[in-house]
């Protein structure tokens, strides 16, 4: 009788796992199993967010009060609003110049990594400590570093004798956010400069040792050979770089709070201020959504050119 | 041992994640006899664990009860507020600072009955605390302590400059400040985006000169020659006789760059003092006695309109989504008794004054003439945000926005003219009253 059963068994099995290889054979049911966990994270954690946001965004929705349709009265208020404005004009300029300079200096550090020499693997590996720490880490220790009362850099500068009074480097809203830009760039240039190193390992020799015979030097080689085959890939850097900077936040938050006299609050930075800090959940939505329409369009452009690249 | 098989796992943790899913909150282990409480980081390090090592394992020997302290910056603890009351899950008493309990009223259980019993036992809760914890005629929050922002200064360095006694006016403070800043010992204070020592230096000083941020009816009358000149009077005290660093400043900075010598007054709580005190072996006069042996306390001086003082509320609120709400208010109401609250006031040192007027009696008063004058402080509270309408949400979201501290730091860093920071503030303040 046993017999009977476990052969029953085996037989089910079997049919079972048939119908299994049969459906797997079915290549969109396959797609679209092998498609469906990414999209329910997709679901979950970016649209489900980003269409409550939306919705925030139209209503007076305050904290512990559901609050009434609004239409786009919270984005009037908020383009009336001068700190957005000045929010909105400082993460513009952020942006811009975080993203230069990492982009020059992460050029330079992986041409300097892509040559030989001694520690090769050692200084490519360190060189990424400032991506890896976490950024409330390394901004509190910039803090400190610019802190107006104790900073480490106005006693060596004092010291040395090059200043004779301290440098208002979080006290005055200009040195302030180019503080920002600096600690942005020092903490994203590693990015630039490991990816932009992975590309130009996918540049052959050959090219360039043609060139040089061809007489280019090594502006000529950089210019005409190097920078033209790296393009696409500073182009996603780029990119990502715009978008993770365009909406930066904690670097802000523990390094100035914003301050002084808003002069470095970004967009994200005072969204969350009035959002989470003030309780006007919907005024908060309404202004972190002022970042959408620049980042799309960033995207957009990018993704344009790419496939215009391809094509060609 | 019981085998667990892959079908058994599935089994239970699919029921479990039903019971989540239906449920709509995550799971909350010994809910029912715990309760959790968030507060700040104390600025008396010692009064935090007075909360986790003295009341914990007593509330759980009198009630029953288990304590979960949780501690962090006060300037975050309006951000965990907001998340805890959307997502209905979080911690069950919140303390909320100033006028916080009106921004979150709604999401509040009613705890009028403590506040009864507490401020009949103890000979009246503080009036500012009652217009900032009672909403709608209801008790929203309960006060727990109120921590008195006088000004710490160095005796000697002040009689240096040849002030025996701390300025009256703020004209006579504007003459002392320019002395001693020339001798290498600015005034320190913070215009910086910050909670506690920002507003209530910048508030009382605008109401001393006249000036106020709305009228009775609740219309935004800020924009007033008393503001314009508050505002140029503190331009040119801040250029004269401050540590222009303080535009950056938050709580803390204060407290370090005075214990180290660097400052010679700071409007402040009473941390500096306690720091001190209990760090007399560390911190020292450059003579090298205890610093705190030339420490003084003094309130703001007196403008053209007489003198002000805005002293921090904390207060503690019980949570409508708590699903030990009853407990909670057990807590507070044992948490008040004056047996248990008095072990936290002590450690306190004056820092921190109880809600009701009864602990103005308390003898800890006497051990120290240095913070006597905390004792009374309270009393002189007499306006509020907002003023002269009601420390309400709209007073809450201006006071969030830094609106009267950035209309100051505006000038005081040149980058407006006292006039234009005025009308500036006055416009962003016109908004939030008219919700334009």
């Amino acid at each position: 009788m046993e017999g009977v059963t476990a052969a029953t068994a085996a037989g089910g099995r079997r049919e079972r796992v048939s119908r299994l290889t049969r459906l797997g054979e079915n290549e969109k049911l396959l797609a679209a199993a092998l498609l469906a966990p990414g999209v329910i994270i997709l679901a979950l954690f970016i649209a489900y967010p980003f269409v409550m946001a939306l919705w925030f965004s139209l209503t007076s929705i305050r904290v512990g009060d559901a609050g009434e349709f609004v239409g786009l009265a919270n984005f009037a208020k908020a383009l009336d609003d001068t700190i957005f404005q000045m929010a909105f004009k400082n993460t513009v300029f952020y942006t811009f110049w975080a993203t230069i300079f990492k982009l020059a200096l992460g050029m330079w550090l992986a041409l300097i990594l892509n040559r030989h020499f001694r520690f090769k693997r050692i200084i490519r590996a360190s060189m990424l400590l400032p991506f890896i720490i976490p950024t409330v880490l390394s901004a509190f220790a910039w803090r400190w570093m610019f802190d107006p009362t104790f900073s480490v850099m106005n006693w060596v500068l004092f010291h040395a004798g090059i200043i004779t009074d301290r440098l208002p480097f979080l006290s005055s809203g200009d040195w302030a956010m180019w503080c920002a830009v600096l600690v942005n760039t020092w903490r994203g240039m590693p990015f630039f400069a490991i990816t932009l190193l992975a590309g130009l390992q996918t540049i052959s020799p050959d090219l360039h040792e043609a060139a040089a015979l061809d007489g280019a030097n090594a502006w000529h080689r950089f210019w005409h050979v190097t920078w033209p085959l790296l393009l696409p890939v500073t182009l996603v850097v780029v990119v990502f770089s715009v978008i993770q900077t365009f909406s930066d936040f904690q670097l802000i938050y523990v390094l100035t709070g914003g301050g002084p006299a808003n002069s470095t609050h970004l967009i994200a930075t005072y969204a969350y201020q009035i959002g989470v800090g003030s309780g006007l959940l919907g005024e908060g939505a309404a202004l972190s959504l002022f970042m959408f329409p620049v980042l799309f369009a960033v995207v957009w452009f990018q993704l344009r050119y790419l496939k215009r690249m391809e094509a060609a | 041992m019981a085998r667990i098989t892959r079908r058994t796992f599935l089994q239970y943790s699919g029921a479990g994640m039903a019971g989540i899913l239906a449920a709509h909150r995550a799971p909350v282990f010994a809910q029912a006899n715990t309760v959790h409480i968030l507060r700040w980081n104390d600025f008396v390090p010692a009064a935090d664990k007075v909360l986790r090592e003295v009341y914990a394992p007593e509330v759980q020997k009198a009630l029953g009860l288990k304590l979960n302290v949780e501690t962090i910056n006060a300037n975050d603890i309006p951000a965990r507020a907001t998340s805890s009351i959307q997502s209905g899950n979080g911690p069950d008493i919140i303390m909320l600072l100033n006028n916080y309990p009106h921004l979150y009223a709604s999401a509040a259980v009613d705890v009028s009955a403590v506040a009864d019993e507490v401020g009949k036992a103890g000979g009246g809760i503080y009036d500012a605390s009652a217009q900032l914890n009672k909403v709608g005629g209801k008790w929203v929050s309960m006060p727990w302590s109120v921590v008195p922002a006088l000004i710490a200064y160095r005796k000697s360095w002040f009689e240096e400059v040849g002030a025996k006694t701390f300025p009256k006016t703020w004209k006579e403070y504007h003459e002392v400040g320019k002395k001693l800043k020339a001798a290498k010992h600015a005034i320190g204070q913070t215009l910086g985006n910050t909670f506690g020592d920002a507003p209530t230096f910048t508030y009382p000083l605008l109401w001393s000169f006249g000036g106020q941020e709305v009228d009775a009816k609740g219309k935004v009358v800020l924009n007033s020659k008393e503001t314009v000149e508050s505002v140029r009077f503190l331009a040119q005290f801040w250029k004269d006789a401050h540590d222009e660093g303080g535009l950056a400043w938050d709580d803390s900075n204060n407290n370090r760059a005075f214990l180290s010598g660097d400052i010679s007054a700071s409007l402040n709580g009473a941390s500096i003092y306690v720091a001190a005190l209990n760090g007399a072996d560390k911190f020292k006069t450059e003579k090298g006695a205890p610093l705190h042996t030339d420490i003084l306390h003094a309130p703001l001086p007196a403008g053209p309109k007489g003198a002000h003082a805005y002293h921090t509320a904390f207060n503690h609120m019980v949570m409508k989504y708590s699903k030990n709400a009853k407990g909670a208010i057990e807590f507070l109401r044992w948490a008040h008794k004056r047996e248990n609250y008095e072990k936290w006031f002590t450690v306190q040192k004056g820092f921190a004054v109880g809600p009701t007027r009864e602990w103005e009696k308390h003898a800890m008063w006497q051990k120290d003439p240095v913070m006597a004058p905390f004792r009374t402080a309270p009393l002189a509270q007499k306006r509020l945000m907002g003023y002269a309408g009601q420390p309400d949400k709209r007073a809450a979201e201006a006071w969030n926005k830094f609106l009267v501290t950035v209309m100051y730091a505006q000038a005081c860093s040149g980058k407006m003219k006292p006039d234009e920071a005025v009308k500036w503030a006055a416009g962003e303040l016109g908004k939030v009253y008219t919700g334009a």
